[in-house]
C-alpha cells in the first residue's frame, strides 16, 4: 500500500493561500478601511443649499439619461471605432452625472447612486431631448449635436460660478464635451455630404429632433434665485446659434430642410418633472439590477 | 502652464512645498503606484497625485481623475491605500479633487518617455495650444518606426485618455496620449 498524499481539498488549499498571503502583506483588508468613494468638486466637504442641489440635479440627470441611451450602442455601432466613441462620450457623461448628483445629493443625505436608481419617472429633472430614442445612427448624431453645443456653453459658463463645486464639475467637463462636439459634427458633415440615402436620413433625424431644442433654454423661477451660481438658459442661446448655423452652413443645411410650420418647438416639462412616453422604459432597464438586488456590489 | 519645478523627486507644484517628513515618506509610496490601465506609468508620473499631508495621525492623499468617468480612478484609490497600509501608515483617507481641471500638462516628461518606450505615442504638445482660430495639429510619431507619417483613425481609442492612430510607413496600429 502506497502511502496517501495529504488531503488537498478546496478549503485547506485556499487556507495555506491565505497563511502564504498573510506572510507577505500582514494582515491588510481593504473592507477595514475607509473608503471615500465619490467624486466631489473642489472642496470634498461641501455641500449643495436646496436650490443649488436642484440645479445639479437637472444637469445630472441629462447627462446620466443620455450617457444610459449612448451605451446601448455599445456592440451595435456600425463600425467598431464608433462603438468605442459611443461609449467613451457615454463614460464621459457617466463622470459628470456622478459628479453632479453627487454634489446634489450632499443637501439630502442622499448618495449618487440613490438618486439614479431611486427615484422614479416624475422625480427626474432631464429634458425631453436626452430621452429622445437612439433611432438609426443620424438620430443619434442629430440629438448628440444638439447636446454637446448646448453642453458646451452651458459648462463655459457655469465654470465661471460663483458656486465652487459646480465651477469645478464644469471645468472638468468642457473639455470632453469638446471632443464631442467635435465627434458629432464631423458625422454630421460627413452624414451631410456623404450619399443621398445617409443626407435624407440625418434630415429625418433633424426634423425629429430639433423640436425638442427650445426646452433647454427656458429660464425658470429657479434661474432666478440662483442668480450669479448659474447663467441663464436663455443666455446661452446666442453662443449656441452661431455654432448650429455655422455647422449647418458647412453642411450645406438650410433651417427650411428640417423645420415647418406644423412641427413647433416641444412644450417639454422635463425640468418639473412631466416626461415623454420614452424616458419610464430607459428606467425601467437602468435600475432594474439595482432595485432587484439592493446593495449589491462587485 | 510652465514646468513644474521637481525637487527631490517630489513635485512641489503638487505638494506646495508642505511636505513633513512623514508625509514625504507616504509621498514617496504614493507616487509608485501605477496607473492599472497604462502600467508603466505611476501616478506621479500621469500627474493624477496632487497632494499628501499629514492631519494628525491621518495621512491624506488626494488624488485628480484623468477623465470624469475614468474607472481606473478607483483602483488607483484601492491600490495607494493598500500601498500605504503595508508600510505601515494605519490611519489613511484618500480625497478626489476636480479643481484645478487635470491636463496632460501634469504629466512629467519622464511619463512621456516612458509611455513611448511603451509603444504608446505620447502627447505631442501643451494642453491648449490648439485653441484659437486656427487650430493647429502636431504630427503624431509612431511609436514603434518613428515616422510621422501617421493618420488618426479615430479620436476615441481604447481608454478615454487615448486615440486611436495608424502608421501609413510600417502599418501597424498604435495608441495616442491625446493632448488634454
Amino acid at each position: 500500500m502506497t502511502p496517501q498524499p495529504p488531503a488537498r481539498d478546496a478549503a485547506s488549499v485556499a487556507a495555506a493561500h491565505q497563511a502564504d498571503a498573510d506572510a507577505v502583506h500582514g494582515d491588510v483588508s481593504v473592507d477595514e478601511l475607509e473608503l471615500q468613494s465619490e467624486l466631489s468638486g473642489a472642496d470634498a466637504s461641501a455641500t449643495a443649499t436646496p436650490d443649488v442641489a436642484a440645479y445639479a440635479l437637472r444637469l445630472g440627470d441629462d447627462a446620466l439619461i443620455l450617457s444610459q441611451r449612448l451605451g446601448w450602442w455599445i456592440s451595435r455601432a456600425p463600425e467598431l471605432e464608433e462603438d468605442m466613441a459611443l461609449g467613451n462620450i457615454a463614460l464621459d457623461l457617466l463622470g459628470h452625472a456622478r459628479s453632479l448628483l453627487h454634489y446634489a445629493g450632499t443637501a439630502s443625505g442622499k448618495t449618487e447612486d440613490d438618486l439614479a436608481y431611486w427615484r422614479d419617472e416624475h422625480e427626474f429633472r432631464c429634458a425631453w431631448l436626452f430621452q429622445q430614442p437612439n433611432g438609426d445612427f443620424a438620430h443619434t448624431i442629430a440629438r448628440g449635436l444638439i447636446a454637446a453645443i448646448w453642453m458646451q456653453e452651458l459648462y463655459t459658463a457655469l465654470s465661471r460660478s460663483t458656486d465652487a463645486s459646480l465651477a469645478a464639475i464644469a471645468a472638468k467637463s468642457v473639455k470632453e464635451v469638446a471632443y464631442h462636439r467635435d465627434h458629432a459634427v464631423q458625422w454630421t458633415l460627413r452624414l451631410a455630404g456623404g450619399t443621398e440615402e445617409s443626407r435624407r436620413r440625418l434630415l429625418v433625424a433633424l426634423t425629429d429632433t430639433w423640436p425638442y431644442t427650445d426646452e433647454l433654454f427656458r429660464d425658470d423661477d429657479l434661474h432666478d434665485r440662483l442668480g450669479d451660481i448659474a447663467p441663464r438658459p436663455s443666455s446661452l442661446r446666442a453662443g449656441f446659434d452661431e455654432i448650429w448655423t455655422a455647422v449647418l452652413a458647412e453642411a450645406e443645411i438650410s433651417e427650411a430642410d428640417f423645420t415647418n410650420s406644423k412641427i413647433g418647438q416641444s412644450s417639454g416639462g422635463g425640468r418639473h418633472g412631466h416626461h415623454s412616453t420614452h424616458l419610464g422604459p430607459l428606467l425601467a432597464e437602468m435600475q432594474v439590477l439595482a432595485r432587484r438586488h439592493p446593495g449589491a456590489s462587485w | 502652464m510652465s514646468a513644474a519645478p521637481v525637487v527631490d523627486g517630489l513635485d512641489s507644484r503638487a505638494s506646495g512645498g508642505r511636505l513633513d517628513q512623514r508625509a514625504r515618506e507616504a509621498w514617496r509610496i504614493a507616487a509608485a503606484v501605477t496607473d492599472p490601465e497604462v502600467p508603466v506609468l505611476t501616478i506621479e508620473d500621469l500627474g493624477v497625485l496632487r497632494d499628501v499631508r499629514m492631519e494628525g495621525q491621518t495621512t491624506v492623499v488626494t488624488l485628480t481623475p484623468t477623465y470624469s468617468g475614468c474607472p481606473a480612478i478607483d483602483q488607483m484609490r484601492d491600490d495607494v491605500l493598500l500601498a500605504l497600509t503595508v508600510e505601515g501608515f494605519r490611519d489613511v483617507r484618500v480625497d478626489f479633487t476636480l479643481s484645478p481641471a487635470w491636463t496632460t500638462d501634469w504629466m512629467s516628461d519622464a511619463g512621456k518617455a516612458k509611455l513611448e518606450a511603451y509603444g504608446i505615442a505620447p502627447p505631442t504638445h501643451r494642453a491648449g495650444e490648439r485653441q484659437g482660430p486656427i487650430p493647429l495639429s502636431l504630427g503624431v510619431k509612431c511609436p514603434r518606426c518613428g515616422s510621422l507619417r501617421t493618420r488618426e483613425v479615430s479620436r476615441f481609442g481604447s481608454t478615454a485618455c487615448k486615440s486611436h492612430f495608424e502608421c501609413l510607413a510600417c502599418l501597424e496600429p498604435f495608441d495616442h496620449f491625446k493632448v488634454h
